[in-house]
């Protein structure tokens, strides 16, 4: 099969394998959601990685070089921000009925 | 993938794939992890891990790192995104998530952009088959579209830029638009078609792109931020997937595609719960000051009560239940754990005490629950819209805290307002309102709201953190 037939197969079956996944996601957790897909796109920092061995000339060299850092900060800084929002749900979903308080850490 | 030359390049080849395969599965279980609180933190880790598998099988992929010069660029990129993304995102208030996701979320779109620039100076010519160059285009045009446009949304909610839309009159900004899309479509189209001036286009298409950005976000106001960040955030997924397919890196297409489709699921989700279209706020116009219909309805003129904390305290002490409903203005007042020990000071009363959550209080959906989880409200006391508004006609006393749209009456009674058929908390049923609110000024939609003028309704002025800490003093010393 042709290269591009196997990379669109791959592209739809990933849509549906989004769609599936994400679907299930609850309200509450929406905005870490967004932020932890939003760390994921990140993932453009590669075309910069793999480009940066094949450019030529200082203009290419500079514009790979933003491009590596802006992708870097999405992946990481995404990741981070996405932490530490989910830091906060930890352990205090679900606390025993018994006693509310049970799943709190101190802070 | 195609390009299998000599067997050690072979083998570097399918190293490399089965690295990404690795990778994108644990992206892919990462985000299952997110559909469960206890189970969302480890979720992020796991994604973040594959992540830093496709970076690392990616690295040594490019084997051939012959000149040095491509390692210290690499790592150049690399210690400067780190210098700017680890700071920012530590130090960032939770209030300002949502322009920090925007931010976020520009800046991949902007890698998009680039890199597709310097494919493009690069590979025209080579004899690159035209539908590889599509995919390409595609993610010139989307990139550079979702780069701009998040940071018009950044400068709406840091307040750097006006909230309310700023568009030409009439239906001249849909047809600046539309116009802008067909040049930079045409403009592909010229491009890959195989004109002779390729670099200027190429540039033209992202400069084409990049007003567009702009044009797309700035008549839109800021009561719809939300929608068109995740609508961002889904563009620029599906222009990391179509680098991907251009590049034919399995890694980048799955990851940008699952991001494409989640993306636009909560796009969907958000925008039914304003009971909008997608294309309706592109379209822009609404959630800014939309003047006839608000002073048609003649709500405007009436009067307020304002009352004093004290008061407040011992119509709350003297609740059988309070719901408190926050909105935007409890985050800028960073006052959600002032409003916790105000929940634990009324429950020491035997008051029961609930939490009204609209599902796009605050900038984001799931804003509030962030916030109170940060104050470590017990989750069981966080009600969804649709769990509370039957509890409202039984509700002694509900404590607006900086919400205003999502509480709006006229989303219900009054079809002329452009907030009209929007869901909302029905704290109008309750038996008295209690509004804490900076000053009289209108919402981030810039409606008015009848719920202020109404008999029950009495509004305490001020900002909420001092207001219900003061509340909160009043109650004790009862």
């Amino acid at each position: 099969m042709d290269s591009l037939v196997i990379d669109l197969a791959v592209l739809v079956l990933a849509g549906f394998v989004g769609y599936t996944v994400i679907s299930k996601v609850p309200n509450t957790l929406h905005t870490p959601l967004m932020s932890g897909t939003n760390a994921i796109h990140g993932i453009v920092v590669l075309g910069g990685l793999l480009l940066m061995a094949e450019s030529s000339g200082v203009l290419e060299k500079v514009v790979l070089v933003i491009a590596v850092a802006f992708g870097t900060i999405n992946v990481i800084g995404g990741f981070l921000v996405t932490d530490r929002m989910l830091e906060m749900f930890k352990g205090k979903e679900r606390p025993k009925p018994a006693d509310p308080e049970a799943g709190e850490k101190p802070e | 993938m195609t390009a299998m030359a000599g067997t050690v390049f072979l083998q570097t080849t399918n190293f490399t794939d089965a690295a990404y395969i690795v990778a994108f599965a644990l992206m892919i279980y990462g985000m299952t992890g997110l559909t469960g609180p206890r189970t969302a933190v480890r979720g992020n880790k796991t994604a973040a891990v594959g992540m830093t598998i496709a970076v690392i099988a990616t690295l040594l992929r490019k084997g051939e790192f012959h000149g040095s010069s491509t390692v210290w660029l690499i790592l150049l990129g690399v210690a400067i995104g780190t210098a700017i993304g680890i700071p920012a995102a530590r130090r960032v208030k939770m209030t300002a998530m949502p322009q920090m996701v925007a931010i976020f979320n520009g800046v991949g779109g902007g890698a998009v952009a680039l890199i597709a620039w310097v494919e493009f100076r690069h590979q025209f010519g080579g004899g690159w088959p035209l539908r590889v160059e599509i995919f390409e285009l595609f993610g010139a045009i989307v990139g550079s579209i979702s780069f701009w446009g998040s940071n018009i949304a950044f400068g709406k909610l840091q307040e750097i830029l006006p909230g309310r839309p700023i568009k030409l009159p009439g239906r001249g900004q849909s047809a600046l638009n539309l116009g802008l899309f067909v040049i930079a479509v045409a403009s592909a189209v010229v491009l890959a078609s195989g004109t002779h001036s390729q670099a200027l286009f190429i540039l033209g298409i992202l400069v084409v792109a990049a007003l567009l950005g702009n044009m797309l976000v700035l008549p839109i106001g800021g009561a719809d931020m939300p929608v068109v960040i995740s609508l961002l955030n889904a563009f620029t997924g599906l222009s990391a997937a179509a680098t991907g397919v251009a590049l034919s890196n399995p890694a980048m297409i799955v990851a940008g595609m699952i991001v494409g489709a989640s993306g636009t699921i909560l796009t969907n989700l958000m925008a039914k719960a304003m009971n909008r279209s997608v294309p309706a706020i592109v379209a822009g116009g609404f959630g800014g000051a939309v003047a006839a219909p608000a002073g048609a309805a003649g709500a405007t003129g009436g009067t307020v009560r304002s009352t004093s904390a004290q008061d407040v305290a011992i119509q709350l002490a003297y609740a059988r239940l309070v719901v408190i409903a926050p909105g935007y203005g409890m985050a800028v007042a960073q006052a959600q754990h002032a409003v916790r020990e105000l929940q634990r000071e009324l429950e020491a009363k035997g008051v029961e005490v609930k939490y009204a959550i609209h599902p796009v209080a605050g900038r984001m959906p799931g804003h509030m629950n962030v916030l109170l989880a940060e104050a470590n409200v017990p989750y069981e006391l966080l009600r969804e819209m649709d769990e509370i508004n039957p509890e409202f006609p039984r509700t002694d006393v509900t404590l607006v805290i900086g919400a205003n749209d999502v509480t709006n009456p006229a989303a219900k009674n009054e079809p002329g307002s452009p907030i009209y058929g929007m869901p909302i908390l029905e704290v109008d049923k309750s038996a008295a309102v209690v509004v804490l609110k900076r000053s009289m000024a209108s919402g981030f939609a810039g409606i008015d709201n009848p719920l202020f003028y109404e008999p029950k309704t009495s509004l305490l002025f001020g900002d909420a953190k001092a207001s219900v800490a003061e509340i909160t003093a009043e109650v004790k010393a009862l």
